[in-house]
């Protein structure tokens, strides 16, 4: 996984998919069409403004709510490098493995960075630096079950072998 | 080592002699779950990575329920490939406009979830078949794929919270008050990754539509599922109705709980979820300067026949407030059916209702009920986020039947007690 360098959107607690990607744009499985619509109801100046490698930070419970892999896939398809969160719904924590959406928990991090930082993370240590801050923390380490699937490029990818 | 409902049935699954929390296991699964929104998403990923058949053309379950009938053309492209999909792999239990209704009211009323089964469905609201004993979660697509292709998916064995209750519910007080106060209680992220169990002596008095409501929020807490014990009940539920055998697993007595929490079913009042999460719980009865322009009884969580019937009781031979839009949803065909031959749709139209086939549409903002800018709506849906039903500066108000037809008759948020 390669890491990450870029300018974070931070959000608060309890961001639910239906804010990430609202009902009224399901009707395509499309991720460039979802990516379009991503944030819009809390944040109409997200699509606009993120780019690639961009960091995303929440608080508790980021992506709680619908069980719509449109959620995660919408904010990877925007560019989005990686979300930093306190902690993560249970079914996004699992979507995003799945599709391969880089996400990782840490509540000091998730705390401390503010908007608009520059923060790098080294997938390799999960050491999560703001660079505007100049702090560094370390964030919880997965699983080796779950860290294989990641490795292999999400379910389906680890499956065919 | 003694182990909670919900991990007896997962170790069962994994063909283990016991699981502890935490622990990651490969399950095998007696069903598979998709809807018309989640299940497009799951083809392309069964598809891409070269599957070509199911694992079992019997435990795939195919509903379409969220924009059906299809309210635009990108919503009937979704349900023509779930359509073409279950075609050509054979999938039984596949249901289209006509004898479709929303997946968490039709499962458990086809009997095509039963006691002791391990289920996933790429729905958050999968978690309501705890309600018949069974372990079911929701997941994603990429989830169900898996699911679909190899009949397995992988689970951290949750630890458990232990709801114990007691006493027994007041007239006009529904398992939805029961659930939204107990989220109020533990907040949207209070069972985070855990089981939420139901247990205690107050169980035997909560009718199968009361454990259903209550499980299918059970994710409204961040649980990973919610679980009640099989009683006479249930069996007589599971009777007659149940496709396949089902299998009764219990707590051990000594099991381990994180928490365990006492609800006196008795002391519940009506209770309404505020905007914007469903923890910000107050009693109806102090909601009277809450003006609404729409009501809406119906979803997965309250769109079943006792929840049709507590409409019936609130709305028979009254009128809605003038300017409200109420909307009444039964949640299945058969659920329709017999609010028909019992007379609630009559009753529901003569009071200034529209009924409507089954869909989850307005709950989600989909369509059939959205909301204008600054509109308010008391809803019997689950969820209350910001733009869930709408425009982002609509508010959505979670109530029980009782209380949403309480409040059409007034046309603000009432205890259904006072009318």
């Amino acid at each position: 996984m390669e890491n990450v360098r870029g300018r974070v959107f931070k959000y608060p607690d309890n961001v639910d998919t239906d804010v990430i990607i609202p009902a009224r744009y399901l009707n395509t499985p499309d991720a460039k069409e979802l990516a379009v619509h991503c944030m819009e109801d809390i944040d109409r100046n997200f699509v606009s403004q993120v780019c690639a490698g961009d960091v995303m930070v929440g608080g508790w419970n980021f992506g709680c709510g619908s069980s719509r892999e449109h959620a995660p896939l919408a904010i990877k398809t925007c560019g989005i490098g990686v979300v930093i969160a306190k902690s993560f719904a249970r079914i996004f924590y699992r979507n995003a493995i799945n599709i391969g959406l880089p996400i990782l928990e840490s509540e000091e991090a998730a705390e401390k960075i503010q908007p608009g930082d520059i923060v790098y993370v080294d997938f390799q240590t999960g050491l999560i630096t703001d660079e505007t801050l100049g702090c560094s923390w370390q964030a919880e380490p997965f699983p080796e079950f779950i860290q294989n699937i990641i490795d292999k490029g999400g379910l389906m990818a680890s499956l065919k072998e | 080592m003694a182990m909670t409902m919900t991990q007896k049935i997962l170790a069962a699954h994994a063909h283990l002699a016991e699981v502890k929390p935490g622990q990651l296991i490969l399950a095998d699964l007696d069903g598979v779950l998709g809807n018309d929104i989640t299940t497009p998403v799951a083809i392309k990923e069964f598809e891409k990575a070269g599957f070509d058949h199911v694992f079992d053309r019997e435990k795939v379950n195919i509903v379409l329920d969220h924009f059906v009938p299809n309210k635009d053309i990108k919503a009937a492209q979704q349900s023509k490939a779930c359509r073409d999909f279950c075609h050509k792999h054979s999938v039984k239990n596949f249901f289209d406009v006509g004898q479709m209704g929303i997946e968490h009211a039709l499962l458990p009323e086809q009997g095509l979830v039963t006691a002791g089964d391990c289920v996933i469905g790429a729905d958050s609201h999968t978690c309501t078949y705890g309600a018949l004993g069974a372990f079911s979660t929701g997941v994603g697509s990429t989830d169900m794929a898996a699911g679909m292709a190899t009949g397995k998916a992988w689970f951290k064995v949750p630890e458990a919270i232990k709801v114990v209750l007691k006493g027994k519910l007041s007239p006009y007080v529904s398992g939805k008050d029961v659930i939204l106060h107990l989220i109020g209680e533990i907040g949207v992220d209070g069972a985070l990754y855990r089981s939420l169990e139901f247990t205690g002596e107050g169980v035997q008095s909560l009718s199968m539509d009361d454990r259903l409501c209550i499980c299918n929020m059970a994710i409204e807490a961040g649980a990973k599922n919610g679980i009640f014990p099989v009683d006479s009940l249930t069996l007589s539920y599971l009777e007659g109705r149940s496709q396949r055998p089902w299998k009764i697993y219990e707590a051990d007595e000594d099991a381990s709980y994180i928490q365990t929490i006492t609800l006196d079913l008795s002391l519940l009042e009506p209770t309404v979820s505020y905007p914007h999460l469903p923890e910000n719980t107050h009693l109806a009865k102090e909601g009277e300067s809450i003006f609404i322009d729409q009501v809406v009884i119906g979803s997965c969580t309250n769109g079943r026949l006792e929840d049709m019937q507590a409409a019936f009781e609130i709305l028979k031979g009254k009128k809605v407030k003038d300017g409200l839009r109420v909307i009444i949803i039964p949640a299945t065909m058969q659920i329709y059916k017999e609010c028909l031959v019992r007379g609630y749709i009559e009753a529901f139209i003569d009071a200034g209702c529209v009924v409507s086939t089954p869909t989850c549409g307005p709950c989600l903002g989909g369509y059939m009920g959205i909301l204008a800018e600054n509109e308010r709506c008391v809803s019997t849906t689950n969820r209350n986020f910001v733009g869930r039903m709408g425009h982002t500066s609509s508010e959505v108000y979670l109530a029980s039947p009782y209380t949403a037809a309480a409040s059409a008759l007034t046309g603000h948020i009432t205890d259904p007690r006072k009318v």
